[in-house]
């Protein structure tokens, strides 16, 4: 049997070869910070940038309120005119103010959220798109600290019998929904711990039509977003409450791994928390009536 | 076997030689392409393999059971067309209009498209007495769209059994829908078995489009992962999965042909 021992052969060369490959550890190196004692490496001509004199800075299409929106109010498309409203398009151009660009340096390249955390390089400087930060995460890419700490809501519609859910045991029997890859589906699974497997969206849109037309009793999604969808999207959808933070959850800048900017956008968020400057835009952008935290 | 001796000899030499050449080539330019390491950090990772083999074989699970399902009401739902369509006669020409339609309609709208459409369009129309339910209505989205193919592998095979088969078959007496049932259909479905388990590879693997509904299946669950992690080996699992899940239905496709052969030759030889 010729056709075989050939065959043979051949399985085993490729065997080899894949065996090769696996036993290829390379260490890979991380970029040390490497800062030069001269001027301050922080100064505008010394950044790591990826176009000398210009914050190229990238977040998702559409970006929705109350994070981005446009002169109505509406969700604001990245490629027009920036309209500089909306919670992260404040820190954006705060940050950037404070790092010495003027509002007209300041350049926005649309980026998917899933495509942030992709290997290899990236096309900007950094993104802002409500990532949270968490420790694997920060394996891939590196984040900023904190320009805004998050909690997670739960929003059902008014006529649900969830509606009237005063602590984290009345959810236990709710078919609950998330967008995937979001933290508020860890929220469902790590906090609410429901008895029913959760649902997994690929779009907070594909949630809401999901929880409008009844195939989930509610749907988790950040404190902020709760807002839009209980006030724009699903009038007659109510966030029954927040969920108790667990640990320190936080939106951070995303930059790609080892880039030195970070230290210096840090600076500047450190500077804009000191002044009171971030509880200013929070007010101004994000926070309403909130609903109690369930225990 | 038309090498022997030597020549052959020399044949498998030559065929190993290249296979180590090309072999020891690819893995050389893939494991010296500047981001290897990242990618096989991020894609052969074998912590997140194994973490992931915990939870996406259950999930896994789904995919199998919307398969089945679906693939039992396509086989009937689809042969109904087929005949549909290949009624004779002016009478029966509005059928025809709406199998030629119905074909045409569902195989050139995305099946991703239908999925989104009816997923979410049809529990909108908030009827009473409909089901609401994501996966009936993703099970009913892959009826619709691997029935209009499979209608129309049912009819080539319907359409190669000769003429002279209906000619003998009425003339023994046989009604046209006798003639259908016992002497067209399962000339017709034997032929066209490898090319309808091809469609159903096909279908085991659109099985992951319903997760756009929200069920987590086996690729959701591993967008799950993939997510969670920041690591891309949780679909290396799914893949190998799916895979699994694909060959022995190749090889039962394979194995069918051949019979098929077998048994035509054995007739020819009897003859």
């Amino acid at each position: 049997m010729r056709k075989q021992l050939v065959l043979t052969l051949v399985l085993a060369v490729f065997v080899l070869a894949a065996t090769a490959c696996g036993a290829d550890e390379a260490a890979t190196p991380t970029a040390a910070g490497t800062e030069t004692a001269a001027a301050d490496p922080c100064a505008k001509d010394q950044l790591n940038l990826k176009t000398p004199g210009q914050l190229t800075i990238a977040t998702d299409n559409p970006a929705f309120p109350p994070w981005f929106q446009d002169a109505e109010g509406a969700p604001w498309d990245p490629t027009t005119d920036p309209t500089k409203q909306g919670y992260e398009a404040a820190v954006a151009y705060g940050v950037a103010d404070q790092m010495g660009f003027a509002d007209d340096e300041v350049k926005w390249v649309v980026v998917p959220f899933d495509n942030v955390f992709k290997p290899g390089p990236k096309d900007f400087d950094f993104d802002i798109n409500q990532v949270s930060y968490s420790p694997k995460r920060d394996e891939a890419v590196d984040f900023s600290d904190s320009y805004y700490d998050v909690e997670q809501a739960v929003v059902t519609l008014k006529s649900s019998k969830f509606a009237k859910a005063t602590s984290l045991a009345d959810l236990k029997d709710a078919k609950l929904g998330a967008q995937l890859g979001t933290t508020s589906y860890d929220a469902i699974v790590d906090t609410i711990q429901p008895s029913k497997d959760p649902n997994v969206y690929t779009t907070n849109n594909d949630a809401i039509r999901a929880l409008k037309n009844g195939n989930i009793d509610g749907i988790v999604v950040d404190y902020p977003t709760s807002l839009y969808v209980t006030a724009v999207q699903v009038p007659n959808a109510t966030a029954v409450g927040r969920l108790p933070a667990e640990g320190q959850e936080y939106f951070g800048l995303v930059f790609e791994k080892g880039n030195p900017l970070r230290d210096c956008v840090n600076q500047a968020i450190a500077k804009l928390r000191e002044a009171g400057t971030l509880d200013e835009y929070a007010q101004k952008w994000i926070e309403g009536s909130a609903p109690p935290v369930l225990k | 076997m038309r090498a022997h001796g030597a020549s052959g000899t020399r044949s498998t030499l030559i065929a190993v030689a290249s296979t180590v050449v090309f072999a020891v080539v690819v893995v050389l330019v893939v494991s010296n392409s500047p981001g290897w390491p990242e990618v096989q950090r991020q894609f052969f990772n074998g912590e997140f393999f194994r973490e992931s083999l915990r939870v996406i074989p259950k999930a896994f699970l789904l995919n199998v059971r919307i398969f089945l399902i679906a693939e039992v009401f396509i086989l009937v739902f689809a042969l109904l067309i087929a005949i549909v369509r290949s009624l004779p006669g002016p009478v029966f020409f509005p059928l025809r209009a709406l199998a030629i339609v119905y074909a045409d309609f569902f195989r050139g709208v995305p099946t991703i498209l239908v999925i989104y459409l009816l997923g979410f369009g049809a529990p909108a129309l908030q009827i009473s007495g409909i089901p609401r339910g994501e996966l009936f209505w993703g099970v009913v989205a892959l009826v619709l769209v691997y029935s209009a193919y499979v209608s129309e592998v049912y009819r080539a095979g319907i359409d190669s059994v000769h003429p002279s088969q209906e000619a003998a078959a009425r003339s023994l007496g046989l009604s046209q829908a006798k003639t259908m049932r016992y002497v067209i259909v399962p000339q017709a479905v034997r032929r066209v078995v490898p090319p309808l388990l091809n469609d159903f590879i096909g279908l085991q693997k659109d099985t992951a489009l319903v997760a756009l509904l929200g069920p987590v299946e086996a690729f959701r669950q591993s967008q799950i992962e993939v997510a969670s992690n920041f690591n891309y080996t949780p679909y290396l699992v799914t893949a190998i999965l799916f895979v699994l899940l694909t060959i022995p239905l190749a090889r039962l496709t394979d194995w069918l042909v051949i019979r098929d052969r077998r048994r035509q030759l054995a007739l020819g030889a009897a003859r």
